[in-house]
């Protein structure tokens, strides 16, 4: 029986011993293939609405580079580019175009991203085309019937994210109805949005511009389609720039920044602002 | 035999080391036990303390009496869960009013009316029922309920001026797919109970010149009572906690629970915001987490109390 139990032991401990060498081969050939001997830190504060693209760079950043570490607090735009003109961070983030004060004060506006959301209905219903006024008034539930616009008579069904969702927090913003907003479903992702929309004749909904597919309809607002070119030329109202101002010019900073900036700009920094769903600006 | 030989053999060992192997297999199920216990404590803690400080920051009426849900409003959130809670009553209770009898008279069927070969086929299906993810109900919801609600709600409010139209994901729609998911757990606890029941008992009952169905609902449901209460704890449990599948058809705006209304669970409501949630906001949803937490707590300790008791009193 002992024999039994030391036999065991000694089995469990070579298994253990040989899973931890395994690891530590792993970590070691992890370091050797990283691009090396940067480090420093890269702090940046600002946008809450940029957190997924903050944080998912950040991580990507840090990846490559272990002797980086990337910070990001999330104070709101205006807070960001205030910490960056007094000089405790060196990156703001805002989720807008800068204000003249702000650009006199030396901040300098790097879009690194555009932010584009589509307003989708059903693809049977025949309106293709909203004023924002319009739109805003469905939002905040003075109109409730697709008839009011020259639709059919069909009851509108007011879809929307969950309160605190990025993508909500822009649209209202941007629509200037913080909180007037009276929805009839609150799901809680874009995917659940866009299945609502496609299996309700009258619901109307709001979506990141890279999900829309064929069964649902993105309507026009003010006249301009959504689509990429028309978001990059600024013609669209419903979308906004993700700027990460810095004090200067980005030759300017040090070389942990730049070489934070070049990440954003290499293929695989495009790759995720890609893939936390939004558009590449030029 | 074998085993029993070793047993002895190892019987023959010096005291000491049968008192250690002795000790180290009772300690082993004292480790067992207290894993389990102290996860329960350890749950517990970590809820009130992550739970309570929203309590005193936000305020204890604001949060359980006041019905706004605003929580990420830039100016003046407001954090009311009243609407919240009462859905969650409502909709279990509801669920249980549905579901209950349902599964009662199924399990009744199961083993006293149907044939054999009948309830050799229903009994598996409503087994499987169990193991279904929820999500896959909430699923089913989506394409078959939510569809019919939304032209049902075309219908009954085809003229009012201040109905919200919701496309079909209501309370209803919620509360028959909770009805569907507590389901499998009344009838196979309630099918174990009425088997459970002397068989000395019927027969006393049909000698007595008791129809069978006076039979079944005079004597077999009575003796199986603690079982099917078991069964409904046990769904009460299943639909109050449940989140997946109602977070897909009750449309979770935060409104009050009528059965046209979307409105949002205590579970729905932490699962649809936790994920960008911060500050404040994200304390609030823990404490929601609490209320949840101490509902089951209560209605848990209440109802095996009752059972309890009235298992002394018969």
């Amino acid at each position: 029986m002992r024999k039994k139990i030391a036999k065991f032991l000694g089995v469990v401990a070579t298994v253990t011993m040989m899973a931890v060498s395994m690891t530590g081969c792993g970590s070691s050939d992890s370091v050797e293939s990283g691009d090396g001997n940067l480090t420093g830190t890269v702090t940046m504060a600002g946008s809450t609405s940029m957190e997924k693209l903050a944080n998912a760079l950040a991580e990507g950043f840090m990846e490559k580079n272990d002797g980086v570490t990337v910070t990001a607090e999330f104070t709101g735009s205006s807070a960001g580019i205030e910490s960056l003109t007094t000089g405790s961070v060196d990156i703001g983030n805002a989720s807008r175009a800068l204000n003249e004060a702000e650009v006199s004060g030396g901040a300098v506006e790097n879009i690194v991203a555009i932010d584009g959301i589509a307003v989708i209905t059903h693809g049977d219903n025949p309106i293709k085309e909203i004023s924002s006024e319009d739109l805003k008034k469905i939002y905040t539930g003075e109109i409730t019937n697709w008839n009011e616009l020259g639709g059919n008579d069909e009851a509108i069904v007011v879809i929307g994210r969950e309160a605190s969702s990025g993508t909500r927090g822009a649209f209202e913003e941007l629509l200037e109805m913080e909180d007037q907003c009276n929805y009839a479903n609150e799901l809680d992702s874009t995917g659940a949005v866009l299945a609502q929309v496609t299996s309700t004749e009258g619901a109307i909904g709001y979506v990141s511009l890279d999900v829309v597919d064929d069964n649902v309809i993105a309507l026009s607002i003010d006249g301009v389609e959504a689509t990429e070119e028309n978001i990059i030329a600024g013609k669209y109202m419903l979308s906004r720039p993700f700027v990460m101002a810095t004090m200067g010019e980005i030759s300017e900073q040090n070389e942990t920044v730049q070489a934070f900036f070049e990440y954003i700009e290499s293929e695989e920094g495009q790759e995720i602002i890609k893939k936390v769903g939004l558009i590449l600006p030029e | 035999m074998k085993k029993n030989t070793v047993s002895i053999k190892s019987g023959k060992q010096s005291k000491a080391a049968r008192a250690f192997s002795e000790n180290l297999a009772k300690n082993c199920f004292l480790f067992a036990a207290v894993v389990a216990v102290l996860a329960v404590l350890s749950i517990m803690l970590y809820m009130f303390l992550k739970g309570t400080p929203a309590f005193f920051k936000v305020g204890l009426n604001e949060i359980l009496f006041e019905t706004e849900w605003r929580p990420a409003a830039k100016e003046n959130p407001s954090f009311g869960i009243l609407y919240i809670i009462l859905t969650s009553v409502a909709g279990t209770t509801l669920a249980i009013m549905l579901g209950v009898p349902l599964g009662i008279l199924t399990a009744v069927f199961l083993t006293e009316v149907a044939p054999k070969k009948l309830a050799a086929l229903v009994q598996p299906a409503v087994e499987l029922l169990a193991a279904i993810p929820s999500v896959i109900y909430g699923l089913l919801g989506i394409i078959i309920l939510t569809p019919w609600m939304y032209k049902l709600e075309k219908i009954i409010f085809e003229d009012s001026e201040t109905h919200q139209f919701t496309g079909g994901a209501n309370l209803i729609s919620a509360v028959i797919v909770l009805a569907i998911m507590i389901l499998p757990t009344v009838v196979n606890m309630s099918v174990s109970a009425i088997r459970a029941v002397d068989d000395k008992l019927k027969s006393a009952s049909l000698a007595l010149g008791a129809t069978k169905i006076q039979t079944i609902f005079k004597v077999v449901l009575p003796a199986a009572k603690s079982g099917i209460m078991t069964g409904i704890v046990l769904g009460i449990g299943r639909a109050l906690g449940e989140a997946m599948a109602i977070s897909l058809v009750s449309g979770s705006s935060v409104n009050l629970p009528l059965p046209f209304n979307s409105v949002r669970f205590l579970t729905t409501a932490i699962v649809s915001e936790m994920s960008y949630a911060s500050g404040l906001h994200r304390q609030v949803l823990f404490t929601i987490g609490l209320v949840l937490f101490v509902f089951i707590m209560v209605i848990n300790l209440v109802l095996t109390k009752m059972i309890q008791g009235k298992e002394k009193n018969t």
